[in-house]
């Protein structure tokens, strides 16, 4: 069977990439995740819960991405968004995510999401916050603490721990960016930090 | 989905498979969107899903259920397209000339000429300046000028296509390294000789719409090669589009420094330890955190280094060991790709964190493609790009390999097998004689190693996936080449240990992670120029790890405490570690030995699933006076 095949633009190919459910924000306000959260931005995301306590895995990632917060402090919610979506929407409702925020001393640009059930599980499965492992998959307490990292409108994506140094995510995002990284030295170009 | 899933009723399912993506691609002409498709139960839950039962992992774009394949490739006819033959570069004049220190002229030469794009006015990224450049063919420590071999490459977007024309399926935007002098199309091959300085000049002329996934930043590594840091292509040394980097391969033994000034092998005598002769290496692009995608787009090559200097690999078959070379001579890249089935363009699963798997194996860029034999012997040279499946080789009648490298690296003896395992990064040398068979037989090399995820290969022997098939043509025909029996003696690891010391690799959090640290630009080990140190792999959970550190090849000492296969007693640039990496067997500690000798600067050791490896699996060290 001779295939035929459909030319894709980069608009098309882009928004297949993500779903767009609706989420709920810790300010309350409904979202579509590609079109109000991703879309033409430069984003890092993560996957996280407010009760997890046992590993602390959660709390020290939240307080980290603090730090990187606060070096990208003149970007953020300008041209730099950051999401923390839950992975327990049953807990995690705006009310207790907006506390959540305020006892970390978050700040503006940074988002903690909560949202359906079904559509939170079908999201971390899109973005490939899943454990190969069935039963590790299912254990909240060890789920996965990556930052992914991207420039939605390049179709650059990366990821590096949660935990990893401040400095170094922030570096890790500002290498994504065009004609940044290594040259900026030589040129005497200065980034946008 | 597994492959196992997919050999049963194969026909059946893919003619299942092609309906059902008929209608995702009319729905996708329609322009509905994904919200609308999932609305419309199309594409999760859907009846043509039901029917597809047991093809978990199906839905496109939605790659992540068990880590399987995320979809099924189009169909290819096999068999079609001959296999591609690597160009040999070709020699040039540079202009403007190297110099030791960054360049300060841009680039001049021919405008766009052969489907290469115009470099002139890129400026050299490179910051620092070459080592031991006068010594190994540079003019001068001020002056420009390079007295060695000169070669000229652009990586720049290159339609390609992996399927044959009447498939049907459109070709691929793809980035590799094209030849500026000729326009010839990676994978590309250099041809170096011991004693031959080379200074190769890469531009980057990458475009920023990448096609959906890699980066246009690239840092190109020739791996296994004792090269220089600055020119060894490590992850921190991107250089950005518009520019070049000029890297120098000295194409010197190691040791010459101080530990084996000189040494003799048949009668010539030449620098470093002859012992530590290479012979099959790569390069590739492997900047941090883009090594799977930018390699999976298809920056990579073959290096070939040869000895005639003692007169041993010499590139002709009438001296030294006489191995088949020439046309005779042929390198193979296996690489596992996926391609989308509503557009038929190669596909890179971005938000995998555990290692990617594809459906159709290519070989030089081509799925299934077949390759003329003469009744005489052949050298094939096997390297597996990845990103991420291990592969096992046999060939259809049962006939032997005459394995002749490990790593790329020459063994003491020839040994004689019947198949060959080979991970991520791992090359392997071989003999295969076809002049017993007869004009007409079709014999076929076969993939029939199990691996159904990242986490490495199940160890199970399966049915053959035939990715190259061997068409022999004429009659017997003379033949000088020859299969050696003893080969290359391997060095002494009869030094004194200056240092152990231990490495974990572990997955933590979804991330790789090397003693418990994630990789960043700190120096996890400091080493002192000319000495030996006793490394200790570890590796929990299981899950397989291909580790490489640059610089210098180690050889493996211990493999839990028992010795290595005879296949790993050589010169080891990748040590293979977790379960099923040998047979069936797991192996959660190797003792390796290695020495630091040459070179100066940092190098990095990693995985090699670059999946692995972009996801924080690497480490630095420095060599330091």
């Amino acid at each position: 069977m001779p295939a035929s095949f459909a030319d894709m633009p980069a608009a098309e190919r882009r928004r297949r990439r993500f779903l767009n459910v609706a989420l709920t924000t810790h300010e309350g306000k409904t979202v579509r995740f590609y079109d109000d959260l991703v879309k033409d931005k430069t984003v890092m995301l993560n996957f996280f819960y407010t009760n997890c306590v046992n590993e602390a895995i959660c709390p020290l990632s939240t307080a980290n991405l603090v730090r990187v917060q606060k070096l990208l402090a003149s970007r953020m919610g300008r041209d730099v968004f950051m999401y923390s979506i839950t992975l327990d929407p049953a807990h995690d409702t705006p009310k207790v995510l907006a506390r959540y925020a305020r006892a970390f001393g978050v700040g503006p640009g940074w988002l903690f999401l909560t949202g359906d059930a079904a559509d939170l599980e079908a999201l971390r499965r899109n973005l490939g916050y899943v454990s190969p492992d069935p039963v590790e998959d299912k254990d909240r307490s060890q789920h996965i603490g990556m930052l992914r990292m991207g420039i939605e409108p390049l179709e650059r994506w990366a990821a590096c721990a949660s935990l990893a140094r401040p400095e170094w995510i922030v570096q890790s995002l500002v290498r994504l960016e065009p004609r940044q990284a290594a040259q900026q030295n030589l040129q005497g170009g200065k980034s946008r930090l | 989905m597994s492959i196992q899933v997919l050999k049963s009723g194969r026909r059946r399912q893919e003619e299942l498979v092609g309906r059902y993506m008929q209608e995702i691609r009319d729905i996708a002409k329609g322009g509905f969107n994904r919200r609308e498709l999932l609305k419309m139960g199309l594409v999760l839950g859907g009846a043509g899903l039901i029917e597809l039962a047991g093809m978990r992992g199906f839905e496109p774009y939605w790659a992540h259920a068990d880590n399987a394949i995320p979809f099924i490739s189009p169909p290819n006819t096999p068999f079609v397209d001959p296999l591609p033959i690597p160009p040999t570069m070709r020699p040039v004049t540079l202009n403007p000339a190297p110099t030791k220190a960054r360049n300060p002229n841009p680039a001049a030469g021919p405008g766009p000429v052969n489907g290469v794009p115009d470099v002139r006015g890129f400026t050299e990224g490179r910051v620092e300046p070459h080592q031991r450049w006068t010594q190994f063919g540079g003019a001068s420590e001020t002056a420009p000028g390079f007295n060695g071999t000169m070669l000229e490459s652009v990586e720049q977007a290159v339609r390609f296509n992996f399927y044959p024309t009447r498939d049907g399926v459109p070709p691929s935007t793809i980035w590799t390294f094209v030849e500026r002098s000729t326009g010839a199309v990676g994978p590309l091959r250099i041809k170096a000789q011991y004693g031959q300085p080379i200074l190769h000049r890469i531009h980057n002329a990458l475009p920023d719409d990448n096609g959906g996934f890699g980066r246009n930043q690239t840092t190109t590594h020739l791996h296994n090669g004792h090269t220089a840091s600055e020119s060894d292509g490590g992850p921190l040394r991107g250089f950005d589009k518009n520019h070049f980097y000029d890297y120098h391969y000295a194409n010197v033994r190691a040791g010459f420094s101080l530990t084996n000034p000189t040494s003799s092998l048949n009668g010539r005598t030449v620098p470093g330890d002859v012992r530590e002769t290479m012979s099959f290496l790569w390069y590739h692009d492997h900047e941090v955190d883009f090594t799977a995608q930018n390699t999976y787009k298809m920056l990579a090559s073959f290096y070939t280094l040869f000895s005639n200097d003692i007169l041993l690999d010499t590139d002709d078959e009438t001296t030294g060991l006489r191995l088949p070379s020439g046309e005779f001579d042929i390198p193979m890249l296996f690489m596992d790709k996926v391609f989308d089935p509503v557009t038929g363009q190669l596909f890179f699963d971005l938000f995998n964190l555990d290692g990617i798997l594809g459906d159709k194996m290519t070989v030089n860029g081509k799925i299934q493609p077949f390759l003329e034999v003469k009744r005489r012997k052949y050298r094939f040279r096997f390297l597996v790009g990845g990103p991420s499946r291990f592969i096992e080789l046999f060939l259809s009648n049962g006939q032997p390999f005459y394995r002749l490298s490990t790593d790329g690296n020459l063994l003491p003896h020839t040994l004689v097998e019947n198949s060959i395992r080979i991970a991520v990064g791992e090359r392997v040398d071989v003999i295969v004689d076809f002049s017993d068979a007869r004009a007409g037989d079709r014999i076929y090399l076969q993939n029939r190693l199990e691996q159904v995820n990242g986490r490495g290969p199940t160890g199970k022997i399966i049915a053959p996936d035939n990715v190259v098939e061997f068409r022999v043509v004429g009659d017997q025909v003379n033949d000088p080449s020859q299969i050696p029996t003893t080969i290359l003696e391997l060095p002494s690891t009869n030094v004194r240990i200056a240092q152990q010391r231990n490495w974990s690799f572990d997955r933590q959090g979804g991330a790789w992670a090397v003693n418990g640290k994630f990789f960043d630009q700190t120096i996890s080990a400091f080493v002192k120029q000319n000495t030996a140190e006793m490394w200790n792999f570890k590796s929990g959970k299981g899950w397989a790890h291909p580790v490489h550190p640059h610089l210098e090849e180690h050889r493996i000492l211990s493999r839990d405490n028992q010795p290595p296969p005879d296949f790993e007693v050589a010169r080891k640039d990748m040590s293979v570690i977790g379960e099923n990496v040998i047979g069936t067997r797991r192996t959660g500690g190797i003792r390796m030995f290695m020495q630091f000798r040459d070179w100066l600067g940092d190098y990095p050791m990693h995985c090699h699933n670059t999946v692995h490896e972009d996801h924080a699996m690497m480490i630095l060290f420095k060599l330091v006076e």
